[in-house]
């Protein structure tokens, strides 16, 4: 197991957001989690990357205890995320925030009087990122200008820069059109090959997307874990179609 | 290029001035390179770290203080170990401010930084035996490169020797600040600016890359205020006092902070401006207070907005 959870809870007051998931991603999985509006999602999302402390419950990653240690720590232990809403850094271009990334994978920040220009490393891995990303042609673009599925692109390619082990996508298809969907997972897949990802986590609303791209599918819904298991089963599953497809269809 | 070329010329009749123009105008070019120096680091802050502090005059004050109390208590005159000095008690006091105040941001963070400016300003006011109170501390001529001065007229030394001091002072400051803005550093600061969630999630550090903007910051603010000394020669508690912070910010805006040299540029202009509108008006805070909302209003990129119209452009090759 690459990433797991035992039992996790998250309270928001008296409210119970999570209540005692518990899941494992192994090595080479693509693995989506899906459930209706308010079943917990984000809260496991935000918790998994560190962002959110669990009331109770344990995150392992690679072995280690990473529950609460915050996102600039597992960052540097080779977990990255995207946002749902999109999350760039408006003023900065295309190239310098991949670079951004390349700095911090690296532990570069501290050099104070290096030239960033001078840096051939730092460079070529962010056009490299760029350019599998198709981003290439816009990289002097600040982040702000480009239109909102180039931005998306932008914050999921700026995961990737990371060359991280494991990625977690929060809903990495929000925003894009229906035509462009399967190009950008496309370009997710084949990125992820590039760099020797080891597992990918999404967060999907749509059905399509995940049951032809998962190996193995998590359905959500209020605070627990419905279902755990192969795009097949989760098909055949009775009650995920109650709680979770069919209410899905047609609403995203 | 075409920005490097601007940069050395006006570098360059920065340089003639002396030889060319009156000696009431050359004598205010050392305030106006002074506070160069010290705005140039403020905006490593303000410009391309995003935090606004209304506390700088504290460190402005510190290393004006400095110099004042090694030529009038500790008999040094160097100006190259006042410098030294002045850098490294800014360091040391910001190292603890900063600790603090870098947890906070927007209106938090400039009040934090307003509150240890006052307590600073208290502090010089009341420490008569150190600070000489309301009455200040002279600040005798500094030697320079080992070389007493004090044979000199006052006014040849400080459009001459004083003069080319100050604006070797600036030339390095300003390169090493554009190495810093250029640095893996630098970049790390406006992923911060720009939005520190994201910057999370990629592994950059929030509060510790502020704390170092905000050390750097300091650093600067103290060399500047030491080379603010020797033109009056006597330090006071205005230099401490919230509203020479709420000076430096203003020349920040006024000059353009999204622009490396904005805010020098401020620092030129308000200089210039408030001894030209001091002449004809005794209301030059009116004035000023009137202008500065003119530029948030209609140039909130300040003078530097208005020639560039943009952010400058990203020193990238690749």
């Amino acid at each position: 197991m690459i990433l797991q959870a035992d039992g996790l809870r998250k309270f928001y007051g008296e409210f119970c957001a999570l209540d005692g998931v518990s899941l494992g991603v192994d090595a080479g999985e693509f693995v989506s989690i899906i459930g209706p509006n308010g079943a917990g999602k984000s809260t496991l999302i935000n918790i998994l990357t560190g962002i959110t402390k669990p009331s109770a419950g344990s995150v392992r990653f690679k072995g280690r205890e990473v529950g609460g240690i915050g996102p600039v720590r597992l960052a540097r232990l080779g977990m990255a995320r995207s946002f749902q809403l999109v999350q760039v850094f408006p003023d900065l271009t295309v190239l310098e925030t991949l670079q951004a990334a390349g700095v911090a994978r690296l532990g570069r920040g501290a050099r104070l009087f290096a030239s960033l220009a001078g840096d051939r490393e730092v460079q070529e891995a962010a056009l490299e990122v760029a350019e599998l990303f198709g981003l290439a042609d816009q990289r002097h673009m600040p982040a702000r200008q480009l239109p909102q599925g180039d931005k998306k692109l932008l914050d999921v390619a700026s995961a990737f820069a990371l060359r991280p082990e494991i990625i977690l996508l929060d809903e990495p298809t929000s925003g894009v059109s229906t035509a462009d969907k399967t190009a950008v997972m496309e370009t997710l897949v084949a990125a992820s090959r590039r760099i020797g990802l080891r597992a990918i986590i999404q967060v999907e609303h749509d059905m399509d997307i995940v049951f032809a791209y998962s190996d193995r599918i998590i359905a959500l819904h209020q605070g627990k874990v419905l279902a755990d298991a192969a795009p097949a089963a989760i098909q055949a599953d009775q009650r995920v179609i109650d709680t979770v497809i069919g209410r899905k269809a047609g609403a995203h | 290029m075409k920005g490097g070329l601007v940069v050395v010329a006006a570098t360059a009749a920065v340089a003639v001035a002396p030889l060319v123009a009156s000696t009431y105008h050359v004598l205010l070019m050392l305030p106006f390179m002074a506070y160069a120096v010290v705005l140039l680091g403020l905006n490593l802050l303000f410009g391309y770290a995003g935090l606004v502090s209304f506390g700088h005059a504290l460190f402005v004050g510190i290393g004006a203080y400095t110099g004042a109390f090694l030529t009038s208590h500790g008999k040094i005159r160097s100006l190259e170990v006042i410098l030294v000095a002045a850098a490294a008690l800014g360091a040391l006091v910001a190292v603890p401010v900063a600790a603090l105040c870098v947890r906070y941001v927007k209106i938090y963070f400039g009040m934090l930084t307003l509150a240890f400016g006052m307590v600073f300003y208290t502090f010089v006011l009341k420490f008569y035996r150190l600070t000489g109170g309301d009455e200040g501390t002279p600040f005798l001529r500094p030697s320079l490169l080992g070389r007493s001065l004090d044979a000199m007229p006052k006014i040849d030394y400080l459009v001459g020797p004083y003069y080319y001091y100050s604006l070797a002072v600036l030339i390095l400051a300003a390169l090493g600040m554009w190495r810093i803005v250029h640095s893996p550093f630098g970049l790390c600061l406006k992923t911060i600016r720009d939005n520190p969630v994201k910057a999370e999630t990629l592994g950059i550090g929030v509060t510790r890359y502020r704390f170092f903007a905000f050390v750097i910051s300091a650093i600067y603010a103290a060399v500047g205020g030491a080379l603010l000394g020797p033109p009056t020669g006597n330090v006071d508690p205005t230099l401490a006092y919230w509203t020479h912070s709420g000076n430096l910010v203003f020349m920040t805006l006024l000059g353009g902070f999204a622009s490396f040299f904005g805010p020098v540029v401020g620092a030129f202009v308000f200089i210039y401006l408030q001894n030209w509108v001091m002449s004809i008006v005794p209301y030059w805070r009116l004035i000023f207070g009137a202008m500065l909302a003119v530029i948030v209003i209609l140039a909130p990129e300040g003078l530097m907005g208005l020639v560039t119209r943009r952010r400058p452009a990203p020193a990238s090759r690749a």
